[in-house]
């Protein structure tokens, strides 16, 4: 065989491995499911919203806006005058973005060179990217409806440039997950809650990433060096072996998240513009309790993270097949890091909730909002569940820290043992 | 008491069948050595009696202690060294030392035990050096002193001079040597078979799972006529 061939031949058997390949389709998989959101955000956006109108004015200004409305919107309840209630109740139950209010001095109001107001009640579903694209295109809905009136004061003449460009103003409140926010938009909103729509996932998944990717390595350093044999020789119980790597591990990953959320948060400060709302104002804080419950997530979640990797440390021959190993957890870290900075876990279709939920390093990422928002039940419940994962977990490793797995690769029975 | 007792030990790994049958004792204070060719059970027979692996059959009993059912009180009495073992290279020598003797002893005693330590492994001020630093002998040096500093009841050394230059293989000899006056039982394997005679009372012979010969040196020597326990090796595994 040609000497050039035979080398490549080794080369490619060297490197075409499976080290090698799953992270490239892990990685192929996450950017085609980016896509697919973004591409589902796309159809969203072109998409008519579902909006109701009450018109209480009959003036040529109000029926540009409604004209616009209907022609670039679903219109799921319509009105004259009315009951605002009804009308919210109806959109919310339609799946609907917003409540659309033209006040019935709206078209007199430009006549006297003083802005109409437009009411907008916003039905907001989620803080997610994906979330806010409805409300979006509402919004472009209302533009366009303003400059249409522009172009009629325009052409009718003798107007206040300032105020022909700027004719109609907005009075918005937003209603999201039973609270309702006077005087702001969802867009605004969904600025305001971006740190923990971003940050938190980030930040947890670098932690779960390198807090388990250190177990796993250190299992595969433990067996190359042999280390390992030394420990499981000495007199000290296998839990505490166990439960020493996961401490230990946590203290690591738990400062890298403080060094982290430090950088992170100083980046993010950079891109805030200033005169940003309170979410104080809005009944928007978490309170010492919060706090605690958040803390609580978290750690139990580094916990659970940590203990899968211990397992999954177990099947690490050496310190490079142990990188391999660390694929799963950086892909259960992945993807509800993605999830949720797209969309709310509310919005979100029933199977993917599913999944959101099954995964355990989700709901310290979601937990900072959904307090926000009093949803203490989804928190609470997180919580449990990620107590018992982190326990099943525990109890799999000691179990197989028990076998002599750890240096065969398989589980002896003991039952099986002939005397 | 026989220090370690072996009993019809069998081991399988899947279908193959490591260890078959094999049974052997070694007194207190004695050096037994285990000899054989790569693949002849060797390791796995001293991980079972260190409670690393499981017996598939048969019985191993420690100062009495079955390695099955008391695991936990057996690994209070022994000591093992892996064959290319390493250790913490993030640790000091002297850090290292006493993250081990932390699981024996505490306080003074714990500090005695340290001690003892440092002065086996004979580093000078390079005990605290990091042990990422080191050169394979001291390393090494290290881990013995690591194995025999705690005066286990059984130390168990698969290789112990494995790898090393001559004169750091000899001193290792001296240091198994002064830990058996001190009454340490000393079970090891090695392809070094100079140094099984040199240091064992007595030896086995193992060839694919089974014990084929044992004795101790002078013995075998008679037995097959030969010059050294090289020659006896060959004539038997041949």
């Amino acid at each position: 065989m040609n000497h050039l061939l035979n080398i490549v031949k080794k080369e490619v058997r060297e490197l075409l491995t499976p080290a090698t390949i799953i992270p490239i389709v892990v990685m192929t998989l996450v950017f085609g499911g980016m896509g697919s959101m973004i591409g589902g955000a796309a159809a969203v956006a072109k998409e008519k919203p579902v909006i109701g109108i009450i018109n209480g004015d009959e003036g040529i200004f109000s029926d540009i806006v409604d004209e616009t409305i209907r022609n670039l919107s679903a219109v799921v309840y319509n009105g004259t005058s009315g009951d605002v209630d009804e009308g919210v109740e109806t959109v919310k139950e339609k799946g609907g973005v917003a409540l659309i209010i033209v006040s019935s001095n709206f078209s007199d109001s430009i006549f006297q060179n003083k802005s109409g107001e437009i009411e907008i009640y916003w039905i907001m579903r989620g803080a997610g990217i994906m979330d806010s694209i409805s409300s979006g295109v509402v919004d472009g809905i209302l533009r366009e409806a303003n400059g249409k009136i522009s172009m009629k004061l325009i052409e009718k003449g003798d107007v206040n440039a300032t105020f022909a460009l700027s004719p109609t103003r907005r009075n918005e409140t937003t209603i999201f997950k039973g609270k309702e926010m006077q005087g702001i938009s969802p867009g605004t909103i969904s600025a305001m809650l971006s740190s923990q729509s971003t940050m938190v996932p980030i930040i947890m998944m670098i932690i779960i990433m390198m807090a388990g990717g250190m177990v796993i390595s250190s299992m595969g350093l433990e067996k190359e060096n042999k280390t390992l044999e030394t420990l499981l020789t000495l007199p000290v119980k296998r839990s505490s072996i166990v439960a020493g790597k996961i401490a230990g591990s946590a203290i690591v990953g738990l400062l890298m998240a403080v060094i982290y959320m430090v950088g992170f948060k100083y980046y993010l400060t950079s891109f805030e513009v200033s005169g940003n709302v309170n979410l104080a104002d809005y009944g928007l804080t978490l309170d010492a309790w919060d706090y605690l419950l958040i803390g609580i997530s978290l750690f139990l979640a580094l916990t659970a993270a940590l203990s899968l990797c211990m397992v999954l440390g177990t099947f690490a021959k050496n310190y490079k097949s142990a990188q391999t190993l660390t694929v799963p957890v950086s892909i259960l870290a992945i993807i509800p890091m993605f999830m949720i900075m797209f969309k709310d876990f509310s919005t979100l279709p029933l199977a993917l909730r599913i999944v959101l939920f099954a995964i355990p390093f989700s709901h310290p990422m979601m937990a900072m909002r959904s307090l926000m928002f009093g949803d203490y039940p989804l928190v609470i419940s997180g919580i449990a569940y990620v107590t018992i994962f982190a326990l099943v977990m525990i109890a799999i490793a000691v179990r197989i820290f028990k076998t002599d797995r750890l240096l065969t690769g398989t589980i002896s029975n003991p039952l099986k043992k002939r005397r | 008491m026989p220090a370690v007792e072996v009993r019809n030990l069998v081991r399988d790994y899947g279908k193959v069948r490591a260890v078959n049958g094999i049974s052997f004792s070694a007194d207190e204070g004695e050096i037994f050595g285990l000899i054989g060719p790569n693949g002849a059970g060797k390791t796995t027979v001293l991980r079972i009696i260190s409670t690393l692996l499981r017996v598939t059959g048969g019985e191993v009993k420690v100062f009495g202690h079955d390695v099955t059912e008391e695991a936990g009180e057996v690994r209070k009495l022994i000591s093992y060294l892996p064959e290319d073992a390493g250790a913490y290279r993030n640790l000091t020598g002297r850090e290292y030392l006493r993250f081990i003797a932390r699981f024996f002893e505490v306080g003074k005693k714990m500090d005695e035990i340290i001690g003892r330590g440092i002065e086996i492994a004979d580093l000078g001020k390079r005990i605290d050096d990091k042990v990422e630093d080191y050169s394979k002998g001291m390393t090494r040096r290290l881990l013995v002193a690591r194995a025999l500093m705690i005066e286990p009841g059984l130390a168990i050394l698969d290789e112990p001079t494995s790898g090393l230059d001559v004169i750091n293989a000899q001193e290792i000899r001296k240091i198994i040597q002064n830990t058996v006056r001190q009454g340490t039982t000393v079970l090891l394997s090695s392809h070094n078979m100079l140094e099984v005679e040199f240091l064992c009372g007595r030896i086995a012979l193992m060839n694919n799972g089974e014990i084929v010969e044992e004795g101790s040196p002078p013995e075998l020597r008679a037995r097959y006529d030969a010059a050294n326990i090289e020659e006896v090796f060959t004539e038997v595994v041949r």
